[in-house]
């Protein structure tokens, strides 16, 4: 698990486009990387499906990488940002010439509407019920948007391992949800 | 270091235009030829960023890598000679903004016109080169040719101007 994160991290540091490029865009840029594969281990302590932990412990990490992913996205558009200005604000607005920033820029703010669902969860007046599915949808646009932007981008890197890695967030995404909201409560019914 | 997905991708893409193109333009086009020309080419998305105005006048830029194209009058198509291009990229000398990387050529006779630079290398997720016509006679276009390969070590892109 920590490998199969670290393997893509690894490589990536390993590219040759690296030299050519300055510390902000380095930092930016294995932010994303970083942001990505924490993409993995999220919906799997969501659904305490990570061995060897105990659920409640499973939750409270669950909950601080959140605020590493929304950091990770935070210091991925600042870093981008000094880099070229021009080519992030159209990113921002939607309005670049390449598709994968808006996959990108969806993801971006799928996190943020994540943090205000989960910071404003009670004040909303939100079943838990409901919340629940609300953020599962949410959390599920921000993978699917991130693993689209991720394959489409030619950059740092390697395309083997991140391909691998991509189809193994997005696998842990759906097995979590369809395994919590589809199977479980069948399973629930059956037995019922 | 290219992903097979988005090589199908841009293919199916630009397959799906051009198809697209021949199959509704194609009585248009050919009318839209016959009574104004050759149509100017227009500006792309994202082509001006980091521009810098008024490139210096430069031999070459680096070793290895061309970004050549052509220069003509909307209209009659006429090749356009002394015409200044601006160039920039992201190469193996640095970023974008770096003002090693900027440059400008002048056309020749043929209206064609061409810089060696250091190899561009990928920049925001595509290899690509800027261009620009950005002087008084005609209209301001920029450009930002897209590399097929990581690889390649040229990339080329046309002008077709209109008057000011």
């Amino acid at each position: 698990m920590i490998l199969a994160m670290m393997v893509p991290v690894a490589l990536a540091a390993f590219s040759p486009w690296l030299a050519y490029r300055g510390p902000a865009y380095i930092i930016g840029g294995f932010a994303g990387i970083v942001g990505l594969a924490l993409l993995l281990a999220q919906p799997l302590l969501a659904a305490g499906l990570l061995p060897g932990a105990r659920p409640a412990v499973e939750r409270r990490w669950h909950r601080w990488l959140g605020w590493a992913i929304l950091t990770a996205i935070a210091i991925h558009v600042g870093g981008l940002w000094i880099t070229s200005p021009p080519d992030t604000v159209d990113a921002l607005l939607f309005v670049a010439p390449t598709t994968f920033s808006i996959y990108g820029v969806t993801a971006m703010w799928a996190g943020i509407v994540t943090a205000v669902l989960v910071a404003a969860r009670r004040r909303m007046g939100l079943r838990y019920g409901t919340w629940r599915l609300v953020h599962n949808a949410v959390a599920l646009v921000v993978v699917i948007g991130t693993v689209v932007h991720a394959v489409q981008i030619q950059g740092a890197m390697e395309p083997v391992s991140k391909w691998a890695l991509c189809a193994a967030v997005l696998a842990a995404a759906l097995i979590t949800v369809l395994g919590l909201r589809v199977v479980a409560p069948l399973v629930r019914r059956a037995r019922g | 270091m290219q992903t097979p997905f988005y090589t199908r991708r841009s293919f199916l893409v630009s397959a799906g235009l051009a198809s697209v193109a021949v199959l509704a333009g194609g009585s248009f086009s050919s009318r839209a030829f016959a009574q104004s020309g050759l149509a100017p080419t227009q500006s792309m998305r994202g082509g001006s960023n980091n521009y810098r105005p008024n490139a210096p006048m430069v031999e070459k830029l680096g070793n290895g890598f061309w970004v050549h194209g052509t220069v003509r009058r909307a209209g009659d198509g006429a090749p356009l000679k002394n015409v200044r291009i601006q160039i920039w990229a992201a190469t193996t000398l640095g970023g974008e903004r770096a003002p090693q990387n900027h440059g400008s050529v002048l056309t020749g006779p043929d209206g064609a016109f061409r810089l060696e630079t250091a190899q561009i290398v990928p920049n925001f997720g595509q290899p690509h080169a800027h261009l620009a016509y950005d002087d008084a006679d005609f209209q301001t276009v920029f450009l930002r040719p897209v590399m097929p390969s990581p690889e390649d070590t040229s990339v080329r892109a046309d002008f077709v101007l209109a008057p000011a």
